[in-house]
């Protein structure tokens, strides 16, 4: 059995294309609309084209070859869709916006058998449901992409390793630590010292909100690869609250050198390198 | 058989580590140094491990023995040059190597020995001041 709903597409593709035009321009497609490049007519063609090509056979699926420049057309529009906000629901609705001239068509077609008509109206449901579907997954994996790259940049920016002195470099962290982070902080902390050759480092935990066992672990592992690395390791910034839940959860911070403040820290890291500050007054 | 050399520089021994370290050429290096400080009466052992990108427990521990080894003969150890990624993966893997001397580079290390030399201490992993 033929598609209905293809051989419309297929003979009647300029006043589809002429129909949905119209359409478009209503619901805020059209000029000055959802696309920035204000090509929209040439989109729409480009489009309508492409279900061409990837229904020559007189069959669709999404999936198959010849649906792949339809794919990455779609693809192309979600992404761009995504990255500047827009809802799935708009972004959907360019594809089931051709719908309605479709239908028009196949009405005409068949005017007079209603199964023919309900057969054609079904395989082009069938066809946009594909499609819209489709729209809305690469929609959705686009988002996720955006949130994805968010998180990384927000990991690399709040772990800076300034250098607050010849050989003294300080780790401000701000944050939850958890696993990922923490690797992701020894790794550059280790890296600039390498870089470096700086013989301190200091962590300062002001930033960190709290602090339970497993986050005390992940320091005593970054300090303890400091130390296997050659350099020294002070933790700073321990607020009067994490200092008193350190010792009820009797976490043993033997070993480690820990101060107060930042400022302690500089101080006794200077001192350790052998600098000495006065005041010149 | 390959071998890792050690050269003699003043009172102390330098083990440059310059090829993949597998088992057998470790316990080989372990046997040639416990010789080398015997025979020379070395007061120290650098060892450059800043060409070692890869360890496994093994060599992890032999890191640990040698240390251990040499502190029995009198000799304190060095380990200069760790890789991030090999103090990461050796403190994943448990081995925090206690009392094993470690230092950024070969001429902190070598100032390091001096010192302790000077100091007349033994290996206890901690550094001076503080």
């Amino acid at each position: 059995m033929s598609n209905r709903a293809i051989d419309i597409l297929k003979t009647n593709e300029a006043e589809i294309l002429g129909d949905w035009l119209q359409d478009l321009q209503k619901s805020g497609w059209g000029e000055g609309g959802q696309f920035s490049d204000g090509d929209w007519k040439g989109h729409a063609r480009e489009f309508l084209h492409l279900i061409g090509n990837a229904t020559r056979g007189g069959s669709f699926s999404v999936e198959s070859a010849d649906a792949a420049p339809l794919r990455a057309f779609l693809e192309n529009l979600s992404r761009t869709m995504a990255t500047r906000g827009a809802t799935s629901a708009q972004t959907a609705s360019f594809v089931f916006s051709l719908k309605k001239p479709v239908f028009a068509r196949l009405r005409q077609a068949h005017a007079s058998d209603a199964t023919a008509l309900a057969d054609g109206i079904w395989s082009a449901t069938e066809l946009f449901d594909q499609l819209g579907l489709h729209t809305v997954a690469t929609y959705q994996k686009s988002r996720e992409d955006v949130i994805r790259r968010q998180q990384e940049e927000m990991l690399e920016l709040s772990t800076p390793v300034v250098k607050l002195w010849e050989g003294v470099l300080a780790l401000p962290m701000i944050g939850t630590l958890d696993s990922s982070r923490t690797q992701i902080v020894m790794e550059s902390l280790l890296q600039r010292i390498v870089e470096t050759g700086s013989e301190i480092a200091i962590i300062d935990i002001t930033g960190v909100p709290t602090v339970d066992t497993l986050v005390a672990q992940h320091l005593l592992k970054t300090v303890t690869a400091i130390r296997l690395m050659g350099a020294d390791c002070i933790i700073s910034g321990i607020r009067p609250q994490i200092a008193q839940t350190i010792v009820h959860l009797g976490i043993d911070l033997q070993g480690i050198t820990t101060k107060a403040s930042l400022a302690d820290a500089l101080t006794l890291a200077m001192k350790r390198s052998g600098f000495v500050v006065t005041k010149t007054t | 058989m390959e071998r890792i050399p050690i050269l003699r520089i003043g009172e102390f021994l330098l083990v440059t580590i310059q090829v993949d370290m597998h088992d057998r050429l470790a316990l080989t290096l372990q046997d040639d140094l416990t010789r080398a400080i015997e025979k020379t009466g070395a007061k120290g052992v650098l060892l450059d491990i800043s060409a070692l990108d890869m360890v496994d427990s093994f060599i992890g521990r032999m890191l640990s023995h040698i240390s251990a080894i040499a502190s029995i003969l009198s000799a304190s150890t060095v380990v200069v040059g760790m890789q991030p990624a090999v103090a990461i993966t050796l403190v994943e893997l448990g081995l925090e190597l206690p009392g094993v001397l470690t230092a950024l580079n070969a001429e902190r290390g070598m100032a390091l020995l001096r010192t302790h030399m000077d100091m007349g201490v033994t290996t206890d992993g901690r550094r001076g001041g503080e």
